[in-house]
Protein backbone atom coordinates (compact mmCIF):
# COMPACT_ATOMS: atom_id res chain seq x y z
CA UNK A 1 0.00 0.00 0.00
CA UNK A 2 1.29 3.40 -0.95
CA UNK A 3 0.08 5.08 2.20
CA UNK A 4 1.69 6.25 5.41
CA UNK A 5 0.30 5.39 8.84
CA UNK A 6 -0.59 9.06 9.30
CA UNK A 7 -2.57 9.20 6.05
CA UNK A 8 -4.39 5.98 6.94
CA UNK A 9 -5.19 7.29 10.40
CA UNK A 10 -6.79 10.39 8.84
CA UNK A 11 -8.75 8.23 6.38
CA UNK A 12 -9.96 5.95 9.20
CA UNK A 13 -11.14 8.89 11.28
CA UNK A 14 -13.33 10.12 8.43
CA UNK A 15 -14.88 6.68 7.88
CA UNK A 16 -15.45 5.73 11.53
CA UNK A 17 -18.72 7.07 12.95
CA UNK A 18 -18.53 8.81 16.32
CA UNK A 19 -20.83 8.26 19.28
CA UNK A 20 -23.80 10.63 19.26
CA UNK A 21 -22.68 12.89 22.11
CA UNK A 22 -25.89 14.92 22.41
CA UNK A 23 -28.04 11.80 22.63
CA UNK A 24 -25.61 10.15 25.06
CA UNK A 25 -25.55 13.21 27.30
CA UNK A 26 -29.35 13.56 27.36
CA UNK A 27 -29.68 9.88 28.32
CA UNK A 28 -26.96 10.19 30.98
CA UNK A 29 -28.56 13.33 32.40
CA UNK A 30 -32.04 11.83 32.56
CA UNK A 31 -31.11 8.40 33.95
CA UNK A 32 -28.35 9.70 36.25
CA UNK A 33 -30.71 12.43 37.44
CA UNK A 34 -33.46 9.89 38.04
CA UNK A 35 -31.17 7.72 40.18
CA UNK A 36 -30.15 10.79 42.22
CA UNK A 37 -33.79 11.83 42.62
CA UNK A 38 -34.63 8.35 43.85
CA UNK A 39 -31.71 8.71 46.29
CA UNK A 40 -33.09 12.02 47.56
CA UNK A 41 -36.58 10.51 47.92
CA UNK A 42 -35.09 7.62 49.92
CA UNK A 43 -33.20 10.07 52.12
CA UNK A 44 -36.38 11.99 52.88
CA UNK A 45 -38.19 8.74 53.55
CA UNK A 46 -35.56 7.41 55.98
CA UNK A 47 -35.52 10.77 57.77
CA UNK A 48 -39.30 10.64 58.04
CA UNK A 49 -38.88 7.22 59.64
CA UNK A 50 -36.85 8.92 62.35
CA UNK A 51 -33.23 8.20 61.29
CA UNK A 52 -30.72 11.00 61.82
CA UNK A 53 -28.90 12.53 58.81
CA UNK A 54 -25.80 10.27 58.97
CA UNK A 55 -27.76 7.03 59.35
CA UNK A 56 -30.30 8.09 56.73
CA UNK A 57 -27.47 8.80 54.21
CA UNK A 58 -25.85 5.43 54.89
CA UNK A 59 -29.21 3.72 54.45
CA UNK A 60 -29.66 5.41 51.06
CA UNK A 61 -26.25 4.11 49.91
CA UNK A 62 -27.05 0.61 51.16
CA UNK A 63 -30.42 0.62 49.38
CA UNK A 64 -29.00 1.89 46.07
CA UNK A 65 -26.10 -0.58 46.15
CA UNK A 66 -28.58 -3.38 46.82
CA UNK A 67 -30.83 -2.32 43.93
CA UNK A 68 -27.81 -1.97 41.58
CA UNK A 69 -26.59 -5.44 42.55
CA UNK A 70 -30.06 -6.94 42.22
CA UNK A 71 -30.64 -5.42 38.77
CA UNK A 72 -27.20 -6.72 37.68
CA UNK A 73 -28.12 -10.21 38.86
CA UNK A 74 -31.44 -9.99 37.04
CA UNK A 75 -29.55 -9.04 33.83
CA UNK A 76 -31.35 -5.70 33.62
CA UNK A 77 -28.64 -3.21 34.62
CA UNK A 78 -26.49 -3.62 31.50
CA UNK A 79 -29.53 -3.10 29.28
CA UNK A 80 -30.27 0.24 30.95
CA UNK A 81 -26.57 1.16 30.92
CA UNK A 82 -26.35 0.50 27.17
CA UNK A 83 -28.37 3.70 26.69
CA UNK A 84 -27.63 5.58 29.89
CA UNK A 85 -23.81 5.32 29.80
CA UNK A 86 -22.32 7.61 32.44
CA UNK A 87 -25.82 8.04 33.91
CA UNK A 88 -25.64 4.51 35.31
CA UNK A 89 -21.84 4.34 35.64
CA UNK A 90 -21.22 7.30 37.94
CA UNK A 91 -23.85 6.83 40.70
CA UNK A 92 -23.21 4.28 43.44
CA UNK A 93 -25.42 1.77 41.58
CA UNK A 94 -22.71 1.64 38.89
CA UNK A 95 -20.14 0.77 41.54
CA UNK A 96 -22.34 -2.12 42.64
CA UNK A 97 -22.66 -3.25 39.02
CA UNK A 98 -18.90 -3.15 38.51
CA UNK A 99 -18.38 -5.54 41.43
CA UNK A 100 -21.32 -7.88 40.96
CA UNK A 101 -20.84 -8.36 37.20
CA UNK A 102 -17.31 -9.88 37.41
CA UNK A 103 -18.40 -11.88 40.46
CA UNK A 104 -21.16 -13.46 38.36
CA UNK A 105 -18.94 -13.86 35.32
CA UNK A 106 -16.00 -15.55 36.98
CA UNK A 107 -17.78 -17.88 39.37
CA UNK A 108 -17.17 -20.61 36.78
CA UNK A 109 -13.47 -20.50 37.77
CA UNK A 110 -14.25 -21.27 41.41
CA UNK A 111 -15.29 -19.45 44.58
CA UNK A 112 -11.82 -18.28 45.67
CA UNK A 113 -9.70 -17.85 42.51
CA UNK A 114 -12.65 -17.02 40.28
CA UNK A 115 -15.39 -15.05 41.95
CA UNK A 116 -13.49 -13.60 44.92
CA UNK A 117 -10.23 -12.83 43.12
CA UNK A 118 -11.85 -11.29 40.04
CA UNK A 119 -14.57 -9.38 41.90
CA UNK A 120 -12.54 -6.15 41.95
CA UNK A 121 -11.02 -6.26 38.47
CA UNK A 122 -13.15 -3.29 37.38
CA UNK A 123 -13.83 -1.57 40.70
CA UNK A 124 -10.22 -2.03 41.88
CA UNK A 125 -8.90 1.27 40.45
CA UNK A 126 -11.85 3.16 41.96
CA UNK A 127 -10.96 1.76 45.38
CA UNK A 128 -7.23 2.42 44.94
CA UNK A 129 -7.73 6.06 43.99
CA UNK A 130 -10.61 6.57 46.42
CA UNK A 131 -8.59 5.29 49.37
CA UNK A 132 -5.42 7.11 48.22
CA UNK A 133 -7.32 10.39 47.87
CA UNK A 134 -8.85 10.03 51.33
CA UNK A 135 -5.41 9.41 52.85
CA UNK A 136 -4.00 12.54 51.19
CA UNK A 137 -7.05 14.54 52.28
CA UNK A 138 -6.64 13.25 55.83
CA UNK A 139 -2.94 14.14 55.88
CA UNK A 140 -3.62 17.67 54.66
CA UNK A 141 -6.29 18.10 57.32
CA UNK A 142 -3.94 16.74 59.99
CA UNK A 143 -1.13 19.15 58.97
CA UNK A 144 -3.52 22.15 59.04
CA UNK A 145 -4.68 21.23 62.52
CA UNK A 146 -1.11 21.21 63.82
CA UNK A 147 -1.07 25.00 63.62
CA UNK B 1 0.53 -30.74 -7.20
CA UNK B 2 0.54 -27.20 -5.90
CA UNK B 3 2.64 -24.63 -7.74
CA UNK B 4 3.46 -20.99 -7.21
CA UNK B 5 1.87 -18.30 -9.32
CA UNK B 6 3.57 -14.94 -9.03
CA UNK B 7 5.07 -13.92 -5.72
CA UNK B 8 2.47 -15.00 -3.19
CA UNK B 9 -0.27 -17.15 -4.74
CA UNK B 10 -0.34 -20.95 -4.77
CA UNK B 11 -2.31 -22.75 -7.46
CA UNK B 12 -3.80 -26.09 -6.44
CA UNK B 13 -3.67 -28.16 -9.64
CA UNK B 14 -6.02 -30.91 -8.44
CA UNK B 15 -8.65 -28.42 -7.22
CA UNK B 16 -9.52 -30.18 -3.92
CA UNK B 17 -13.24 -30.48 -3.26
CA UNK B 18 -15.37 -29.46 -0.34
CA UNK B 19 -16.88 -32.88 0.25
CA UNK B 20 -19.12 -31.82 3.11
CA UNK B 21 -19.73 -28.78 5.25
CA UNK B 22 -21.85 -27.64 8.17
CA UNK B 23 -22.46 -24.62 10.33
CA UNK B 24 -24.14 -24.24 13.71
CA UNK B 25 -25.26 -20.95 15.23
CA UNK B 26 -26.20 -19.29 18.49
CA UNK B 27 -29.58 -17.77 19.27
CA UNK B 28 -28.87 -14.23 18.07
CA UNK B 29 -27.38 -15.48 14.78
CA UNK B 30 -30.41 -17.76 14.45
CA UNK B 31 -32.60 -14.66 14.53
CA UNK B 32 -30.57 -13.05 11.74
CA UNK B 33 -31.10 -12.98 7.97
CA UNK B 34 -29.12 -16.20 7.22
CA UNK B 35 -30.95 -18.42 9.74
CA UNK B 36 -32.48 -20.68 7.10
CA UNK B 37 -29.07 -21.79 5.86
CA UNK B 38 -27.77 -22.94 9.26
CA UNK B 39 -27.63 -26.65 10.03
CA UNK B 40 -28.53 -26.13 13.66
CA UNK B 41 -29.47 -23.21 15.91
CA UNK B 42 -29.00 -23.58 19.66
CA UNK B 43 -31.96 -22.56 21.80
CA UNK B 44 -29.66 -20.75 24.20
CA UNK B 45 -26.00 -19.83 24.08
CA UNK B 46 -24.95 -22.23 26.83
CA UNK B 47 -25.46 -25.04 24.26
CA UNK B 48 -26.45 -27.15 27.26
CA UNK B 49 -23.05 -26.72 28.94
CA UNK B 50 -22.00 -25.18 32.26
CA UNK B 51 -19.46 -22.63 31.02
CA UNK B 52 -19.12 -20.50 27.88
CA UNK B 53 -15.82 -22.17 27.02
CA UNK B 54 -17.45 -25.60 27.19
CA UNK B 55 -20.29 -24.25 25.05
CA UNK B 56 -17.81 -23.21 22.37
CA UNK B 57 -16.11 -26.61 22.41
CA UNK B 58 -19.51 -28.23 22.18
CA UNK B 59 -20.25 -26.21 19.04
CA UNK B 60 -17.03 -27.41 17.39
CA UNK B 61 -17.83 -31.00 18.27
CA UNK B 62 -21.37 -30.71 16.91
CA UNK B 63 -20.25 -28.91 13.75
CA UNK B 64 -17.56 -31.41 12.82
CA UNK B 65 -19.91 -34.30 13.52
CA UNK B 66 -22.54 -32.79 11.21
CA UNK B 67 -20.01 -32.04 8.47
CA UNK B 68 -18.70 -35.64 8.61
CA UNK B 69 -22.23 -37.02 8.37
CA UNK B 70 -22.98 -34.77 5.39
CA UNK B 71 -19.72 -35.84 3.72
CA UNK B 72 -20.72 -39.43 4.47
CA UNK B 73 -17.43 -40.34 6.15
CA UNK B 74 -16.27 -41.35 9.63
CA UNK B 75 -13.60 -39.56 11.72
CA UNK B 76 -11.17 -42.45 11.16
CA UNK B 77 -10.92 -41.60 7.46
CA UNK B 78 -9.92 -37.97 8.14
CA UNK B 79 -6.13 -37.60 7.96
CA UNK B 80 -5.83 -34.25 9.68
CA UNK B 81 -7.92 -31.46 11.10
CA UNK B 82 -6.91 -27.79 11.00
CA UNK B 83 -8.76 -25.94 13.72
CA UNK B 84 -8.74 -22.71 15.68
CA UNK B 85 -10.71 -20.26 17.77
CA UNK B 86 -10.26 -17.01 19.71
CA UNK B 87 -9.79 -18.37 23.22
CA UNK B 88 -6.43 -18.40 24.98
CA UNK B 89 -4.41 -21.45 23.88
CA UNK B 90 -7.25 -22.27 21.45
CA UNK B 91 -9.09 -24.31 24.06
CA UNK B 92 -12.32 -24.18 22.05
CA UNK B 93 -10.69 -26.46 19.47
CA UNK B 94 -8.45 -28.46 21.82
CA UNK B 95 -11.34 -29.58 23.99
CA UNK B 96 -13.97 -29.70 21.27
CA UNK B 97 -12.00 -32.06 19.06
CA UNK B 98 -10.21 -34.21 21.64
CA UNK B 99 -12.57 -37.15 21.26
CA UNK B 100 -12.35 -37.51 17.49
CA UNK B 101 -8.91 -39.14 17.32
CA UNK B 102 -7.96 -37.15 14.21
CA UNK B 103 -4.38 -35.79 13.88
CA UNK B 104 -4.85 -32.21 15.04
CA UNK B 105 -3.19 -29.01 13.90
CA UNK B 106 -4.20 -26.06 16.08
CA UNK B 107 -4.14 -22.64 14.43
CA UNK B 108 -4.48 -19.06 15.56
CA UNK B 109 -5.16 -16.42 12.97
CA UNK B 110 -7.89 -14.58 14.89
CA UNK B 111 -10.88 -14.06 12.58
CA UNK B 112 -8.81 -15.14 9.55
CA UNK B 113 -8.51 -18.69 10.90
CA UNK B 114 -11.23 -20.21 8.70
CA UNK B 115 -9.54 -19.00 5.51
CA UNK B 116 -6.21 -20.19 6.93
CA UNK B 117 -7.53 -23.63 7.84
CA UNK B 118 -9.35 -24.13 4.51
CA UNK B 119 -6.18 -23.05 2.67
CA UNK B 120 -3.96 -25.43 4.65
CA UNK B 121 -6.41 -28.34 4.44
CA UNK B 122 -6.68 -27.84 0.67
CA UNK B 123 -2.89 -27.69 0.34
CA UNK B 124 -2.55 -30.89 2.35
CA UNK B 125 -4.99 -32.65 0.03
CA UNK B 126 -3.53 -31.21 -3.16
CA UNK B 127 0.01 -32.20 -2.23
CA UNK B 128 -1.07 -35.72 -1.29
CA UNK B 129 -0.23 -35.28 2.41
CA UNK B 130 -3.87 -36.05 3.16
CA UNK B 131 -6.68 -37.78 1.36
CA UNK B 132 -9.24 -36.06 3.53
CA UNK B 133 -8.60 -33.01 5.72
CA UNK B 134 -11.01 -31.00 7.82
CA UNK B 135 -11.08 -27.27 8.52
CA UNK B 136 -13.05 -25.95 11.46
CA UNK B 137 -13.26 -22.81 13.58
CA UNK B 138 -15.61 -21.31 16.13
CA UNK B 139 -16.24 -18.28 18.28
CA UNK B 140 -18.62 -17.58 21.14
CA UNK B 141 -19.78 -14.08 22.07
CA UNK B 142 -19.86 -14.70 25.80
CA UNK B 143 -16.50 -16.50 25.95
CA UNK B 144 -14.85 -13.78 23.84
CA UNK B 145 -16.37 -10.92 25.84
CA UNK B 146 -14.98 -12.14 29.15
CA UNK B 147 -11.55 -12.66 27.61
CA UNK B 148 -11.26 -9.50 25.51
CA UNK B 149 -13.64 -6.99 27.10
CA UNK B 150 -15.84 -6.89 30.19
CA UNK B 151 -18.10 -9.27 32.11
CA UNK B 152 -21.43 -9.77 30.30
CA UNK B 153 -23.52 -7.95 32.89
CA UNK B 154 -21.18 -4.97 33.19
CA UNK B 155 -22.97 -1.76 32.24
CA UNK B 156 -20.60 -0.50 29.57
CA UNK B 157 -21.35 1.17 26.25
CA UNK B 158 -20.07 -0.09 22.90
CA UNK B 159 -18.73 2.40 20.41
CA UNK B 160 -20.35 2.64 16.95
CA UNK B 161 -17.22 1.05 15.43
CA UNK B 162 -17.30 -2.04 17.67
CA UNK B 163 -18.14 -5.42 16.12
CA UNK B 164 -20.20 -8.19 17.68
CA UNK B 165 -18.51 -11.58 18.14
CA UNK B 166 -20.55 -14.27 16.43
CA UNK B 167 -21.61 -17.34 18.39
CA UNK B 168 -21.22 -20.10 15.87
CA UNK B 169 -18.97 -22.62 14.21
CA UNK B 170 -18.37 -23.85 10.70
CA UNK B 171 -16.57 -26.90 9.32
CA UNK B 172 -15.52 -27.97 5.83
CA UNK B 173 -14.30 -31.43 4.85
CA UNK B 174 -11.77 -31.15 2.02
CA UNK B 175 -11.07 -34.21 -0.13
CA UNK B 176 -9.69 -35.19 -3.52
CA UNK B 177 -13.17 -35.87 -4.86
CA UNK B 178 -16.53 -34.49 -3.87
CA UNK B 179 -19.53 -32.42 -4.89
CA UNK B 180 -17.67 -29.19 -4.38
CA UNK B 181 -17.25 -26.28 -4.38
CA UNK B 182 -13.59 -26.59 -5.31
CA UNK B 183 -10.51 -24.81 -3.99
CA UNK B 184 -8.40 -23.47 -6.88
CA UNK B 185 -5.90 -21.05 -5.39
CA UNK B 186 -4.76 -19.76 -2.04
CA UNK B 187 -2.77 -16.67 -1.07
CA UNK B 188 -1.31 -16.43 2.41
CA UNK B 189 -1.08 -12.85 3.59
CA UNK B 190 1.65 -10.89 5.29
CA UNK B 191 1.27 -9.22 8.67
CA UNK B 192 0.26 -5.61 8.04
CA UNK B 193 0.19 -2.95 10.74
CA UNK B 194 -0.97 0.54 9.87
CA UNK B 195 -0.81 1.77 13.45
CA UNK B 196 -4.46 1.43 14.52
CA UNK B 197 -4.62 1.07 18.31
CA UNK B 198 -8.37 1.10 18.95
CA UNK B 199 -9.51 -2.40 19.89
CA UNK B 200 -13.07 -1.22 19.24
CA UNK B 201 -12.30 -0.52 15.59
CA UNK B 202 -10.82 -3.77 14.36
CA UNK B 203 -12.35 -3.38 10.90
CA UNK B 204 -10.08 -0.38 10.40
CA UNK B 205 -7.08 -2.31 11.71
CA UNK B 206 -7.70 -5.24 9.33
CA UNK B 207 -8.69 -3.35 6.17
CA UNK B 208 -5.10 -2.68 4.99
CA UNK B 209 -4.24 -6.39 5.38
CA UNK B 210 -7.29 -7.35 3.31
CA UNK B 211 -6.44 -4.82 0.62
CA UNK B 212 -2.81 -5.99 0.53
CA UNK B 213 -3.69 -9.67 0.07
CA UNK B 214 -6.38 -8.96 -2.55
CA UNK B 215 -3.93 -6.80 -4.48
CA UNK B 216 -1.23 -9.49 -4.25
CA UNK B 217 -3.67 -12.05 -5.63
CA UNK B 218 -4.69 -9.90 -8.61
CA UNK B 219 -1.05 -8.98 -9.29
CA UNK B 220 -0.01 -12.65 -9.18
CA UNK B 221 -2.79 -14.08 -11.33
CA UNK B 222 -3.45 -11.19 -13.69
CA UNK B 223 -7.16 -11.52 -12.93
CA UNK B 224 -9.41 -8.64 -11.92
CA UNK B 225 -12.61 -8.25 -9.85
CA UNK B 226 -14.73 -8.83 -12.99
CA UNK B 227 -13.69 -12.50 -12.94
CA UNK B 228 -15.64 -13.12 -9.72
CA UNK B 229 -19.34 -13.33 -8.83
CA UNK B 230 -18.52 -12.63 -5.23
CA UNK B 231 -15.61 -11.23 -3.27
CA UNK B 232 -16.32 -11.82 0.40
CA UNK B 233 -14.17 -10.82 3.34
CA UNK B 234 -14.57 -12.12 6.86
CA UNK B 235 -14.92 -10.16 9.05
CA UNK B 236 -14.26 -6.51 8.37
CA UNK B 237 -17.76 -5.31 9.19
CA UNK B 238 -19.23 -2.16 7.70
CA UNK B 239 -16.35 0.21 8.39
CA UNK B 240 -13.50 -2.13 7.50
CA UNK B 241 -15.04 -3.21 4.20
CA UNK B 242 -15.61 0.40 3.15
CA UNK B 243 -11.98 1.18 3.98
CA UNK B 244 -10.80 -1.86 2.01
CA UNK B 245 -12.71 -0.74 -1.10
CA UNK B 246 -11.25 2.72 -0.78
CA UNK B 247 -7.68 1.46 -0.26
CA UNK B 248 -7.96 -0.74 -3.35
CA UNK B 249 -9.42 2.10 -5.41
CA UNK B 250 -6.23 4.00 -4.72
CA UNK B 251 -4.41 1.02 -6.28
CA UNK B 252 -6.74 1.13 -9.31
CA UNK B 253 -8.64 -1.99 -8.28
CA UNK B 254 -12.38 -1.40 -8.18
CA UNK B 255 -14.08 -4.16 -6.21
CA UNK B 256 -17.37 -5.49 -7.59
CA UNK B 257 -19.88 -7.82 -5.92
CA UNK B 258 -18.02 -7.18 -2.70
CA UNK B 259 -19.44 -7.94 0.73
CA UNK B 260 -18.38 -9.18 4.13
CA UNK B 261 -19.45 -12.10 6.33
CA UNK B 262 -19.83 -9.70 9.27
CA UNK B 263 -22.31 -7.65 7.22
CA UNK B 264 -24.38 -10.60 6.01
CA UNK B 265 -24.84 -12.44 9.29
CA UNK B 266 -26.86 -9.83 11.22
CA UNK B 267 -29.60 -7.36 10.55
CA UNK B 268 -27.48 -4.36 11.57
CA UNK B 269 -30.28 -2.07 12.76
CA UNK B 270 -32.71 -4.57 14.28
CA UNK B 271 -30.02 -6.62 16.06
CA UNK B 272 -28.01 -3.67 17.40
CA UNK B 273 -24.63 -5.00 16.31
CA UNK B 274 -23.00 -1.63 15.53
CA UNK B 275 -20.31 -2.26 12.86
CA UNK B 276 -21.33 -5.90 12.16
CA UNK B 277 -20.23 -9.39 13.15
CA UNK B 278 -16.74 -10.72 13.85
CA UNK B 279 -14.96 -13.72 15.32
CA UNK B 280 -13.52 -16.96 13.93
CA UNK B 281 -17.01 -18.42 13.84
CA UNK B 282 -18.46 -15.63 11.70
CA UNK B 283 -16.78 -16.36 8.37
CA UNK B 284 -16.78 -20.11 9.12
CA UNK B 285 -20.53 -20.09 9.66
CA UNK B 286 -21.37 -17.86 6.69
CA UNK B 287 -19.08 -19.73 4.27
CA UNK B 288 -20.00 -23.25 5.42
CA UNK B 289 -23.72 -22.60 5.09
CA UNK B 290 -24.99 -19.68 3.03
CA UNK B 291 -22.10 -19.32 0.55
CA UNK B 292 -21.35 -23.01 -0.10
CA UNK B 293 -25.10 -23.72 -0.43
CA UNK B 294 -25.36 -20.98 -3.03
CA UNK B 295 -22.28 -22.25 -4.84
CA UNK B 296 -23.70 -25.75 -5.05
CA UNK B 297 -26.97 -24.27 -6.29
CA UNK B 298 -25.04 -22.49 -9.02
CA UNK B 299 -25.85 -18.98 -7.78
CA UNK B 300 -22.18 -18.12 -7.32
CA UNK B 301 -19.56 -19.61 -9.61
CA UNK B 302 -16.27 -17.93 -8.78
CA UNK B 303 -15.79 -16.68 -5.22
CA UNK B 304 -12.85 -15.02 -3.50
CA UNK B 305 -12.97 -15.61 0.24
CA UNK B 306 -10.62 -13.36 2.19
CA UNK B 307 -10.40 -14.14 5.91
CA UNK B 308 -9.09 -11.22 7.95
CA UNK B 309 -7.70 -11.34 11.46
CA UNK B 310 -6.56 -8.82 14.07
CA UNK B 311 -3.56 -10.40 15.77
CA UNK B 312 -3.51 -8.50 19.06
CA UNK B 313 -4.20 -9.60 22.61
CA UNK B 314 -5.71 -7.57 25.48
CA UNK B 315 -2.20 -7.46 26.99
CA UNK B 316 -0.54 -5.99 23.88
CA UNK B 317 -3.30 -3.39 23.56
CA UNK B 318 -2.96 -2.38 27.24
CA UNK B 319 0.78 -2.02 26.69
CA UNK B 320 0.05 0.54 23.99
CA UNK B 321 0.90 -1.61 20.97
CA UNK B 322 -0.89 -1.12 17.67
CA UNK B 323 -2.91 -3.95 16.10
CA UNK B 324 -1.09 -6.15 13.55
CA UNK B 325 -3.47 -7.73 11.07
CA UNK B 326 -3.52 -10.48 8.49
CA UNK B 327 -5.63 -11.65 5.57
CA UNK B 328 -5.56 -15.01 3.79
CA UNK B 329 -7.31 -15.52 0.47
CA UNK B 330 -8.97 -18.62 -0.95
CA UNK B 331 -10.29 -18.80 -4.51
CA UNK B 332 -13.30 -21.12 -4.53
CA UNK B 333 -15.05 -22.26 -7.69
CA UNK B 334 -18.26 -24.18 -8.29
CA UNK B 335 -16.55 -26.24 -11.03
CA UNK B 336 -13.22 -28.05 -11.17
Amino acid sequence: MKMTKKEYDAMTKVKSPKSNLVKDMIWAFLVGGLICTIGQALLNMYKAFGLDKVNASSSVSITLVFVGALLTGLKVYDNIAKHAGAGTLVPITGFANSIVSPALEFKSEGFILGMSAKMFTIAGPVLVFGISASIIYGLILWIFRLF
Amino acid sequence: MASRVGRYTIKLESCPAVKGYAGVAGKKEGEGPLAEAFDYIYEDDTCGEKTWEKAESRMQKDTLTRALVKANITPTTVDMVFAGDLLNQCIGSNYGLREFGIPFIGLFGACSTMAESIALASLAVDTGCANVAAAITSSHFCAAERQFRYPLEYGGQRTPTAQWTVTGSGAAIIAKEGDGPFIKEVTFGKIVDMGIKDMNNMGAAMAPAAAETIKSYFDDTGLDPDSFDLIITGDLGFIGSRLTSELLEKENIKLKNFTDCGILIYDRKAQDVHAGGSGCGCSALVMCTHIFNNMRAGNFKEVLFVGTGALMSPTSVQQGESIPSIAHLVHISSTK
